[in-house]
C-alpha cells in the first residue's frame, strides 16, 4: 500500500540532511511500528509524507497504491486515503470542531466522487463515534483543539480518523502526553479502525503504546535510515536494553 | 502692527485652507428650508468656515488622504450591478426605505409608517416650523467637533440633501432598513439621518448599498434610558466606492447600542464612529469586518468617551488585506474623572494576505478616572501556516482552508451583531464574498 524507497529528505532552508535513504513497505491490513531514538527523523518522515511546506526531497520516492504522494497537495493525499494523527494537534481558534469535521468529511467525499452527508446524517454519526473516544458534546462545540489536554487532542485526532476513515493512517507519537487511561481510549479507537484494507504506521519512542496497538512489524530508526526490522519482539529488545546495543550492532 | 508680520508660515497654510474651503463652498446651495433647520444649516456652515475643509497634514487624516472626498466634482464611477445575489437583508422582514442618488424614493420605499415609529423625511421636518429632531440635528455633530475637528461631518449638517428622522416609542421588533441604490453615475450623495430612541424603547437600523459616486452619511442617534439601538450596515461590493461616514451616538443610562460595519471592496471609506456614555451602566459597542483587494483603502476611526461610571464599551475591528490594500484604525476611549468602574476593550487586528498590504493602527487610552478596566490591542499578520497545513491534511482544500480561516479571524467582530438572523446574514453573506474573491 505505502512504498517508499530510498527517500532523502533535507531542511528546505538549511542544508541538513535528515532522511538518508529510507525504505519502507506497508502492507494492506497490517501494523508497522517504527520506533527510534529522538533526532532519527521520525517526525520528519510524517510530515513529507503528509506534505508539510519546509522539506525538500533530495532522492527517492514514495507511493500510495502506485501514486506518487510526493507530488500531491496535502489535501489530495488525505483523499487518496493518507491521515496523520499530529504529534502535537493545532489549537484553531475561530473554528468549531464540527465544522471542521464536517467541512473536512465533505471535501474528501467531493474529491472522491461521492455526495456530501446531510447535516442530520453527520451529526449523527459523529455522535456514535465521539461516544465511543468519551468525547462531549461541549467538546465538539468548542473551536478545534482549544483548551483541549494532552489526551483530549489525542482523542480528537482519532475521532478525526474514525470520521474519514482513511486507508493509511499514520500515527506521530500518538502516546505522548497520554496517562494509562487515555493511551487506552486511544488505542481502543485505533484497534476498532483495524481491517483488511487499512494499514497503520506507527511512529513512537517507547514500546507502552505497541502493549495495546499490537504491531506485525517493528522497524527501527537511527540517522535517517530504518536500521534494523522484525517482528513485535524487536520493541521489547529496544524496552529492555534502550537504543544503544541494537544502534551498536548494527554499526558493528 | 503690519501685515507681513502677522504671516507665519502657518496662518499662511490655515489662510490658504479656508481660502479652499470658501471656494468650495461657494459652489454649494443650501437646501431651502424652515427656520430651525436654516440656523442648524447655517451653524454647521459656520463651524466648517472656522475649521477648513480636512488636508493630509492633519493628525487625523495622516493615513488617509480626503482629497477624494473632497474634490469637486466627484469622479463618475459607473454603476456597479449585482446580478449573483440577492440584495442585502432581502431575507429580513424589514421596513424598506429607498434612496436613489441619495435622494428618497417613495415609491420603492414602504408606508413610513409602524408600530411605535414615527419616521419623517428630513426635507419634510425641515418645513416644518417645529419637530423634534430640532433638539438632535447637527446638535450631536457640533458637540462631536471636540476634541478632534470633524469638518465632513459639519459639511454634511449644512448641506445634505435628504434623509430620514426615526423616534422609536417601543420595543420595535421590524427593523427599519435604509437602502441606498444608484442610477446616476456621477451622482453625489450627502445623506443625514437623526434617530431618537425614547426611553425603554428598542430599534434596529440596517443600511446597505453603494449609494452614490461618492457619497456621506451622517446618522445622530439619542438613546434615552434603558432604550437599545442596533445599527447593522453592509458597504459592498462596488469597487470604485468613495465615501464618508459619521455616527454620532449619545448613550444615557442603561441604553445600549451596538453598531456593526460589513464593509468589501471600495477605493476609499472612512467610517467615523463618536459615542458619549452619558449615564451609569449603559454601553456601545462598535464593530467592524472589512475585506479589500488592490486599490483599497478602509479607514475605521473611532472615538468613545465614557463620562459616567460603570459603563463598557467594545470596539472590535477586523480587516483582511489582499493586493497591496491598506487598512487603517484610528482608535480612542476616553474615560473621564467621573466614569469610575468603567470597561473598556478595543481591538483591531489585520490579516494581511500578502507583503504588498498594510494595515496602520493608532489605538489610543486616555484616562483620568482611577478605578477602571481597559485593555487594547492591536496585531497584523498573515494566515498561520501551521493552521493552514492542518485543515489541509485532512482534505480541506486550499481556498476553502483560507476561507475557513479568514472567517474565523472576522468571527470576533461579526459576533457583535446583535441579533442571530442579522449574524447568519451577515455570516453567508461574507462567505459568498469570499468564494467569489477566490484568494
Amino acid at each position: 500500500m505505502l512504498e517508499i524507497n530510498n527517500l532523502h529528505v533535507k531542511l528546505e532552508d538549511e542544508d541538513k540532511q535528515i532522511l538518508k535513504g529510507l525504505t519502507l513497505s506497508v502492507e494492506a491490513g497490517s501494523v508497522h511500528a517504527i520506533m527510534g531514538p529522538n533526532g532519527s527523523g521520525k517526525s520528519t518522515l510524517s510530515y513529507v509524507l503528509s506534505g508539510r511546506d519546509g522539506y525538500q526531497v533530495t532522492d527517492g520516492t514514495a507511493t500510495l497504491d502506485g501514486e506518487d504522494l510526493l507530488s500531491m497537495e496535502p489535501e489530495d493525499r488525505a483523499a487518496a486515503g493518507l491521515f496523520l494523527a499530529f504529534q502535537y494537534p493545532v489549537e484553531i481558534p475561530g473554528v468549531g470542531n464540527m465544522t471542521f469535521l464536517r467541512t473536512a468529511v465533505n471535501a474528501q467525499r467531493k474529491a472522491r466522487g461521492e455526495p456530501e452527508l446531510s447535516a442530520g446524517d453527520f451529526l449523527k454519526l459523529v455522535r456514535a463515534k465521539a461516544k465511543d473516544l468519551k468525547i462531549d458534546a461541549e467538546m465538539l462545540k468548542r473551536p478545534v483543539n482549544v483548551g483541549f489536554s494532552g489526551g483530549e487532542k489525542k482523542r480528537n485526532e482519532i475521532l478525526q480518523m474514525a470520521m474519514l476513515e482513511p486507508r493509511m493512517c499514520i500515527l506521530d507519537e500518538t502516546d505522548s502526553g497520554l496517562d494509562v487511561d487515555a493511551m487506552k481510549l486511544v488505542s481502543d479507537g485505533v484497534n476498532a479502525l483495524r481491517d483488511a484494507g487499512r494499514a497503520f504506521l506507527v511512529i513512537t519512542h517507547y514500546q507502552r503504546l505497541l502493549d495495546h496497538i499490537k504491531p506485525d512489524v517493528v522497524h527501527i530508526m537511527a540517522d535517517g535510515r530504518i536500521v534494523k526490522s522484525g517482528g513485535p519482539e524487536l520493541a521489547l529488545e529496544v524496552e529492555k536494553n534502550g537504543y544503544a546495543d541494537i544502534l551498536a550492532e548494527v554499526s558493528a | 502692527m503690519t501685515a507681513a508680520a502677522a504671516t507665519s508660515p502657518r496662518a499662511a497654510r490655515f489662510a490658504a485652507r479656508l481660502k479652499a474651503t470658501g471656494d468650495r463652498l461657494s459652489g454649494l446651495e443650501l437646501p431651502a428650508s424652515s427656520a430651525w433647520m436654516a440656523r442648524a444649516r447655517d451653524a454647521a456652515l459656520s463651524r466648517l468656515k472656522g475649521m477648513g475643509l480636512p488636508e493630509k497634514r492633519d493628525e487625523y487624516w495622516r493615513y488617509t488622504d480626503p482629497a477624494r472626498l473632497i474634490q469637486e466634482p466627484a469622479t463618475p464611477v459607473p454603476v456597479f450591478v449585482i446580478s449573483d445575489e440577492a440584495p442585502v437583508f432581502d431575507a429580513i422582514d424589514r421596513l424598506k426605505l429607498v434612496f436613489v442618488d441619495g435622494v428618497f424614493d417613495p415609491e420603492a420605499s414602504d408606508e413610513l409608517t409602524g408600530e411605535g415609529l414615527e419616521i419623517c423625511r428630513l426635507s419634510e421636518a425641515g418645513q416644518a416650523d417645529i419637530h423634534w429632531a430640532q433638539d438632535l440635528y447637527g446638535i450631536l455633530e457640533a458637540r462631536g467637533q471636540a476634541p478632534v475637528a470633524r469638518p465632513l461631518a459639519a459639511l454634511n449638517t449644512a448641506t445634505a440633501t435628504d434623509g430620514v428622522l426615526i423616534r422609536a416609542t417601543g420595543k420595535v421588533s421590524r427593523p427599519v432598513a435604509l437602502v441606498y441604490r444608484r442610477r446616476d453615475p456621477g451622482a453625489e450623495m450627502r445623506l443625514h439621518h437623526v434617530i431618537r430612541v425614547e426611553p425603554g424603547a428598542e430599534l434596529t437600523v440596517l443600511e446597505s448599498g453603494p449609494g452614490a459616486a461618492r457619497s456621506s452619511v451622517v446618522l445622530e442617534a439619542d438613546l434615552a434610558e434603558g432604550s437599545a439601538l442596533h445599527h447593522v450596515r453592509t458597504q459592498g461590493r462596488d469597487h470604485a466606492r468613495v465615501g464618508v461616514t459619521h455616527v454620532f451616538a449619545r448613550v444615557a443610562a442603561q441604553a445600549h447600542l451596538k453598531s456593526f460595519t460589513l464593509s468589501v471592496n471600495g477605493a476609499l471609506v472612512r467610517n467615523e464612529a463618536v459615542v458619549w456614555l452619558e449615564g451609569e451602566e449603559g454601553s456601545a459597542h462598535v464593530a467592524g469586518a472589512a475585506m479589500g483587494d488592490g486599490a483599497f483603502l478602509h479607514d475605521d476611526t473611532v472615538f468613545i468617551t465614557h463620562s459616567a461610571p460603570g459603563c463598557e464599551s467594545r470596539q472590535v475591528f477586523k480587516k483582511v488585506l489582499h493586493n497591496g490594500a491598506v487598512g487603517v484604525f484610528q482608535g480612542k476611549i476616553l474615560v473621564e474623572r467621573a466614569a469610575q468602574l468603567t470597561d473598556g476593550y478595543q481591538i483591531s487586528q489585520s490579516l494581511l494576505m500578502d507583503e504588498r498590504s498594510q494595515f496602520l493602527a493608532k489605538p489610543e487610552l486616555e484616562i483620568y478616572a482611577d478605578n477602571v478596566k481597559c485593555s487594547h490591542g492591536s496585531t497584523s499578520g498573515e494566515l498561520d501556516a501551521d493552521h493552514l497545513f492542518y485543515l489541509r491534511a485532512r482534505g480541506i482544500g486550499q481556498e476553502e482552508a483560507k476561507r475557513l480561516l479568514i472567517l474565523s479571524f472576522l468571527g470576533e467582530a461579526l459576533d457583535e451583531i446583535a441579533r442571530d438572523d442579522l449574524a447568519d446574514d451577515m455570516r453567508d453573506r461574507l462567505r459568498g464574498w469570499l468564494e467569489r474573491h477566490g484568494d
